[in-house]
């Protein structure tokens, strides 16, 4: 074995050997901060998972206990688990549809299309501070502007943010405000499409609709699928907007898995639990992007390229 | 199938246009309405973040809601800015502490790392490469607990250090975007400098950097609005007032107006500074429209 791996390094070409030192220098800031800021992290919090751990006093071994707590004991955890849950599997696929029509709706001949491109984009660059604050006064029980409006057409007002049943859809509802972005990709890819395509379907005797399901969808289904990996990792992280808006409430209905971990090392300074209940998370995450791929197969289509 | 194809003729799409005239004046007409009320409703929030920061309380109050307050109380931009929190303060901290130095040092250092992803072909490129990418999926939860452990013990808590050190090392995210870019440019360019015997940094400064400045602003766009939006990453390490960012700040004055009781002018107090802080990225929105639709739709190229 030592031999032959031998020969195959001093295989290795002048060029070739030069090109890998050079290569590895100039990724070298990326692979230090791999090692420092997410190797070393990730396996000790693997490690501090295992632990239990005030900030105060040393770490102190105690096996699987903190999962344990987690699964038998912690009197949030399956609520915060329902209502993540319930956050992602609404948000990331309402988010995307809407995101997929609005981009097809600007996709076709209108006037002024960077206008209204530009008005859909712009909540989704605005700090999350400023949404929350003004999604506070908008959906306030007594002045706010959306129930002014509902009881100025005589319909009673809606808690959006004060009832147990309302804030996760209330969330939902916030965070398809800001879908911009990728309503903005979708219409590149949308752009990208080839017209060719069309004019052939429309040839075939295809309609609006039949062309829309046997071009544009499977066209852009690459992007779907990476639009729709990003949105779930990032919506099983969501922390800002529920911690400003509803800070969970009430009665912790949209107390999602990142506020309660933020509570559990922060709040709570268990920063074992912490630990675990981050690497439940990341566990998840992971199986969630594998299956997201592994499905690929059967519904993404990837053109002639690859 | 017979049905669709005696259909053919007519579903033509130019045919169609002209055919059926009033059908088609019917789906333009619905086509406007949809998108008009689709943006009223992608805008108003912020139209009423900007007009409620220049009402009084009573008017704020008011069912059904003032779209266009009279009078209008331009005064509160000046009283919440200056006579509530230090927000000249935080302004200085977000720019100078925060967004400045995150993006000098993620648009050279992703540059650098992005050409090594992407100009020189070297052994075990691709697995490095995956494991960057790889690494997007990990939540910030799992680096959280053991990075606050390790910035606490170095007395880097209540600094800007480690929100800004980390950029130093790239940004994933960044890095695949610069790395797409550079995929882009001939490898020929490349080759014929090589021939001439310039080193790698002298083709990545002379040759590849002029090409990229589209990129390049993209990035510094980006990531200036990720540091100037960051709301989480300041809240875990600063817990002193005088150190807050301006989202922290935002924050600060709510909590401060409310937890005894409403204070007056709480909410157009918050809508004003809201909109001072939103401005600068809309105003930044306006004059480089064209750079950020690029590159956003740069981003979702990968399928």
């Amino acid at each position: 074995m030592a031999a032959t791996a031998g020969t195959r390094s001093s295989g290795l070409s002048r060029v070739e050997k030069r090109n890998l030192l050079m290569g590895l220098a100039f990724i070298s800031p990326w692979l230090i901060g791999f090692l420092v800021f997410n190797l070393y992290p990730l396996i000790s919090s693997f490690y501090y998972s295992l632990t239990r751990y005030d900030l105060i006093q040393a770490p102190v071994y105690i096996g699987l206990g903190n999962y344990t707590f987690t699964f038998t004991q912690d009197p949030n955890f399956w609520n915060v688990v329902y209502n993540t849950a319930f956050y992602v599997i609404f948000s990331v696929p309402l988010s995307i549809a809407a995101a997929f029509l609005i981009a097809n709706l600007l996709n076709t001949r209108i006037i002024g299309r960077s206008i209204f491109r530009g008005i859909i984009y712009i909540p989704s660059i605005v700090p999350a501070v400023c949404t929350a604050m003004v999604w506070l006064l908008l959906l306030n029980i007594q002045y706010g502007a959306v129930n002014g409006m509902l009881q100025a057409i005589h319909l009673k007002a809606i808690p959006f943010l004060s009832s147990m049943s309302l804030s996760k859809p209330s969330l939902v509802m916030i965070a398809a405000w800001a879908c911009g972005g990728t309503v903005v990709i979708f219409l590149a890819s949308l752009q990208d499409v080839s017209r060719t395509l069309y004019e052939a379907a429309t040839m075939d005797g295809a309609n609006a609709w039949q062309r829309f399901v046997a071009v544009t969808l499977p066209m852009c289904s690459p992007v779907i699928l990476f639009n729709l990996i990003i949105g779930f990792i990032n919506s099983f992280q969501e922390f800002t907007l529920p911690w400003l808006l509803t800070a969970g409430g009430p009665a912790a209905s949209s107390e999602l898995y990142s506020l309660h971990l933020y509570r559990t090392a922060f709040q709570n300074l268990r920063m074992g639990t912490a630990s675990a209940l981050a690497w439940l998370l990341f566990v998840v995450i992971v199986i969630f992007t594998v299956i997201l791929f592994r499905s690929s197969g059967r519904w993404v289509y990837y053109g002639g390229e690859r | 199938m017979t049905a669709t194809a005696k259909a053919a003729p007519e579903t033509n799409f130019i045919t169609a246009a002209r055919k059926t005239k009033t059908t088609h004046v019917i789906t333009e007409i619905l086509k406007y309405a949809i998108l008009i009320v689709l943006s009223a409703s992608f805008f108003f929030p912020l139209f009423y973040m900007f007009v409620s920061a220049i009402k009084n309380d009573a008017q704020v109050y008011t069912v059904p809601p003032i779209l266009f307050p009279n009078p209008a109380f331009w005064q509160n931009f000046y009283d919440a800015w200056t006579k509530t929190f230090n927000f000249n303060q935080m302004t200085i901290n977000s720019v100078f502490r925060y967004c400045l130095p995150v993006t000098l040092a993620t648009v050279i250092v992703c540059t650098v790392v992005a050409y090594g992803f992407s100009r020189i072909k070297w052994i075990g490129r691709d697995i490095f490469f995956y494991i960057c990418m790889g690494t997007m999926m990990m939540p910030w939860q799992v680096t959280m607990v053991p990075l606050f452990i390790v910035y606490r013990t170095l007395h880097w808590t209540n600094s800007y250090l480690p929100l800004v050190v980390p950029s130093f090392f790239g940004v994933p995210y960044f890095i695949f975007l610069l790395r797409q870019f550079m995929m882009t440019i001939p490898e020929e360019l490349s080759d014929a400098a090589r021939i001439d015997g310039a080193s790698e940094l002298g083709i990545l400064y002379r040759i590849i950097l002029p090409l990229m400045t589209p990129a390049l602003t993209v990035v510094a766009l980006f990531r200036w609005l990720g540091a100037w939006n960051d709301y989480l990453g300041p809240l875990i390490y600063l817990n002193r007032a005088d150190l807050y960012p301006l989202a922290l700040g935002v924050n600060q004055l709510r909590v401060a107006q409310t937890s005894t009781g409403n204070q007056a002018n709480t909410f157009p107090y918050l809508m004003a500074v809201s909109t001072i802080i939103a401005l600068p990225i809309l105003l930044l929105f306006f004059f480089a429209q064209r750079t950020f639709i690029e590159g956003i739709s740069l981003t979702g190229i990968k399928g």
